[in-house]
């Protein structure tokens, strides 16, 4: 058959063979490499607004404090970690949330009220109401929630937690 | 060819030929299809064996974790439902598939001189695959999995004067616990295998320096 345009059957079976072993070899690889790689290929979102309690319960120009919870969900195993904030009404319509942690080592601040501060018990790191670092070894000012981070809806106060 | 180079360099030193020739090339009586068993078996054993592999990614041999792990591989891994239902079914099917090729062996009296060996190593093998289905029907935690390791622990337990012994040796104490459940896990991926192995290695060593039985004729 030599100058015919018909592919032989040497060469027939020779492609066949391949093309039936790559889809064998396709079937058997996609499932065991997407069975492996599959945990990174799920994006974690743990970004969410998450409700602080009536904004009427906060009186303006006092911190108070307030907290709430998160889970993550990381396979079958699920961790629950409390966060603690406190929230300063600035005015009638504006309002700052701080988180409580302290920028120098992750020790919870507290309000003295008589100070006008917040005082972190660690290393004795001092905060303006505001957040801003009044002294001691913090690097940066307490991480704050304004703006658009912040919103009410039929008068509850939302802050837009972003994760941990 | 730079192929025909590259595997004749090979060949020299592997003698890959020659290893060719005694596993797949060997002379072999008439065909039949009852003398595939054997081979399928291994087949089976291979395929639990990378499916295990794979479970083993995810699975957590804790009775915290055990069960919620598998919910996890059923339902939350991509294609996780697939390599377990494989270890799943397969499991059932390798200790079908050893039975009846044992079943095979007696039936041809291929167990007969020169193979007793082969058949004692078999019979090694059939009580390691039964092992396998043993420990590992304890590793899904679920209720079923419990009563049934209860059960057959009891059972082992009943035998005269060890029995109790055994009972515990094989529960890792007087009741079912974490440590029952570990060690049933150690045996079931590590022990185990590791003897079916073996057992394996031998007995395909002795078939290719026996080679395979004749099927008996009507004058046998």
């Amino acid at each position: 058959m030599a100058g015919s345009h018909h592919i032989s059957r040497r060469d027939f079976i020779k492609l066949t063979t391949a093309a039936v072993g790559t889809f064998i070899g396709a079937v058997v690889a996609v499932p065991a490499i997407a069975y492996l790689i599959d945990p990174a290929l799920k994006s974690a979102s743990t970004d969410a607004w998450v409700p602080l309690g009536k904004l009427a319960a906060f009186e303006i120009g006092k911190p108070a404090p307030a907290s709430f919870t998160r889970s993550i969900v990381n396979g079958w195993e699920k961790t629950v970690n409390s966060y603690g904030v406190f929230v300063l009404r600035t005015s009638e319509t504006e309002t700052v949330v701080l988180s409580n942690k302290c920028t120098h080592l992750g020790c919870h601040v507290n309000w003295f009220a008589d100070k006008q501060e917040y005082i972190c018990p660690c290393h004795d790191a001092q905060f303006g109401i505001n957040g801003q670092v009044l002294g001691g070894p913090p690097p940066r000012p307490l991480d704050r929630y304004s703006g658009d981070q912040v919103k009410v809806e039929d008068g509850i106060l939302f802050i837009h937690f972003l994760g941990a | 060819m730079m192929w025909k180079k590259l595997f004749a360099w090979l060949d020299e030193r592997l003698g890959l030929n020659d290893l060719y020739k005694a596993t797949l090339d060997r002379p072999e009586p008439k065909g039949n299809w009852w003398n595939t068993l054997g081979s399928a078996s291994l087949f089976l054993f291979l395929l639990q064996g990378a499916t295990g592999i794979f479970l083993s990614v995810y699975y957590t041999p804790s009775p915290d974790h055990a069960y919620d792990s598998i919910q996890y591989i059923m339902n939350g891994v991509a294609f996780g439902w697939l390599i377990r239902g494989i270890h799943h079914w397969g499991a059932s099917l390798m200790v079908l598939v050893v039975f009846i090729h044992m079943l095979r062996v007696f039936v041809t009296a291929s167990y007969k001189y020169p193979r007793e060996l082969t058949w004692l190593i078999g019979v090694g093998l059939l009580l390691c695959t039964l092992g396998m289905g043993f420990t590992g029907y304890l590793l899904p935690w679920d209720q079923k999995a419990y009563w049934a390791t209860t059960v057959a622990t009891s059972i082992a337990g009943s035998v005269p004067w060890v029995g109790p012994f055994i009972l515990r040796v094989l529960r890792g104490g007087t009741d079912l616990s974490a440590l029952t459940l570990s060690r049933f896990f150690a045996a079931h991926i590590w022990m185990l295998p590791a003897a079916l192995t073996g057992l394996i290695g031998v007995h395909l060593y002795l078939i290719i320096k026996h080679g395979e039985s004749e099927f008996p004729g009507r004058d046998d």
